[in-house]
């Protein structure tokens, strides 16, 4: 069965026939062409394709195409600020954040997620809000200091 | 990983439209709302429904309220992110918000929904014993109208409620609580929440001001069972004494005596009632100690 669906992807409408069925995972990358989001267990385990629904982090593999007439959706490529990279991206290229960089796109965006509510995060906060975030190359102390330097950067310009 | 087969999608505005939905299409068809067991089941163990009926869009099925008469109220449709972070819930039952908590990923509780958590009745679900404990009711709704069940009474087998197929879980309620209830939930999960439940233990009692004494104890297990059971006679064994440690570690064994776990993949039966006995001794103990004020404290208090 095919549904016609419009909604919002990195702040520009899309309106489109899908089938119901189809992942959001499968709709940006196959569909829509946006590879950044990344397929890592396809049973939301790994977090590698994480995305923003209605604001939210979930995991783009287990939301049906079916649901998303009016969502709002922002996915990886939506994370830059203009031309410029987001804090977080800056300090992960900084900071060796990524090995294989398979997990990235999804640490970035979870990372950013805790960010926009605390910008101050302790380390335990860093490693609760990512423990849904698997890295196979077993790379976590960068990332954790590539988040707390994204922090402190992002405190810095508010004292601006 | 496998993709799912085509079905036939709904997005119902009412309840009464949904449950329509259901009787007209007849079997094969599911009800979805956050989609993190429908998805995976399609996925992953072959379900492959005729139809499915997303609730999403029905009005009023999400949110926490505090009724008039003390109770507190949570929609199907809540999230378990909402429930674990909401103040209501944080503030009156941590030991709720807890166990809402250890579901998954942030990622996951963004979608996972208390209605599902409950309309799939797993074994392990981690809301299912704090809610029991908190001897919270379960609204039915469906084509013959509205029922109330306590949802001690909900769950009948692993997959399977006393729900009739033309009916949804619209919301469970807590009754109103003393001052002085205390409560503790605890996942017993090598990796912690993004595993399922090798054993729940959740225990809720009124402490007494003075003297430690127990009364109004409800004990309830998960994942050791074909459903969440209450361990009734170590609540007896606790309702109306003294607290000790010594009592505490009764509880736990009788509690064990009282589980009816299996063996599978994650552990064996035996394991599984060990951990019964250590786990609800400590869930007694850390009730009583008060609730933990942070995440961290509260993995690594041990009694």
């Amino acid at each position: 069965m095919n549904k016609k669906i419009q909604f919002t992807l990195n702040g520009q409408s899309i309106s489109r026939e899908v089938p119901v069925h189809r992942l959001l995972l499968d709709l940006l990358r196959d569909e829509i062409g946006m590879t950044g989001t990344k397929e890592g267990c396809g049973t939301g385990d790994c977090g590698a394709c994480t995305v923003y629904l209605n604001g939210k982090p979930v995991n783009s593999c287990l939301v049906l195409s079916g649901e998303l007439d009016g969502a709002e959706i922002v996915s990886i490529e939506g994370l830059k600020i203009g031309p410029e990279l987001h804090p977080i991206q800056k300090t992960f290229l900084q900071d060796g954040g990524a090995q294989c960089g398979y997990c990235t796109p999804g640490m970035l965006m979870m990372a950013k997620a805790l960010l926009d509510e605390n910008h101050d995060p302790s380390e335990e906060d860093i490693r609760y809000a990512l423990s849904g975030n698997l890295c196979r190359c077993t790379g976590y102390a960068k990332i954790i200091e590539a988040v707390q330097d994204a922090a402190a950067m992002l405190r810095s310009k508010n004292v601006q | 990983m496998k993709r799912t087969e085509p079905f036939d999608f709904y997005q119902p505005a009412t309840l009464q439209e949904a449950s329509r939905l259901l009787k007209e299409n007849g079997p094969g068809g599911r009800f979805l709302a956050g989609g993190t067991d429908l998805v995976i089941a399609l996925k992953e163990k072959g379900l492959l429904p005729k139809y499915v009926v997303d609730l999403k869009k029905v009005p009023g099925l999400a949110g926490i309220r505090e009724n008039t008469d003390g109770s507190i109220t949570i929609g199907a449709l809540t999230t378990m992110r909402e429930i674990e972070i909401s103040p209501l819930v944080v503030q009156k039952y941590p030991f709720l918000a807890q166990s809402a908590a250890e579901v998954g990923s942030i990622q996951i509780r963004n979608r996972a929904t208390v209605g599902g958590n409950m309309a799939n009745a797993t074994p392990s679900a981690d809301t299912a014993p704090a809610l029991i404990a908190l001897n919270a009711a379960a609204k039915i709704v469906g084509l013959s109208g509205a029922r109330t069940v306590a949802l001690e009474e909900f769950f009948k087998a692993p997959g399977q409620t006393v729900m009739s197929a033309d009916e949804i879980l619209t919301e469970v309620t807590i009754p109103k609580t003393g001052p002085r209830l205390v409560g503790e939930y605890i996942k017993f999960s090598p990796r912690e929440m993004m595993d399922l439940a090798y054993v729940g233990v959740a225990v809720v009692y009124n402490l007494g001001d003075k003297v430690k004494k127990c009364d109004g104890v409800r004990i309830v297990l998960g994942a050791v069972a074909p459903t969440p059971i209450r361990a009734k006679r170590a609540e007896a064994a606790l309702e109306g004494q003294t607290l000790t440690e010594a009592l505490a570690e009764k509880a736990g064994a009788i509690a064990a005596e009282e589980s009816k776990p299996i063996s599978d993949v994650r552990s064996s039966a035996e394991y599984r009632r060990a951990m019964v006995e250590a786990m609800t001794k400590r869930a007694v103990l850390n009730a009583a100690a008060g609730p933990a004020t942070a995440w961290v404290e509260r993995r690594d208090r041990r009694y």
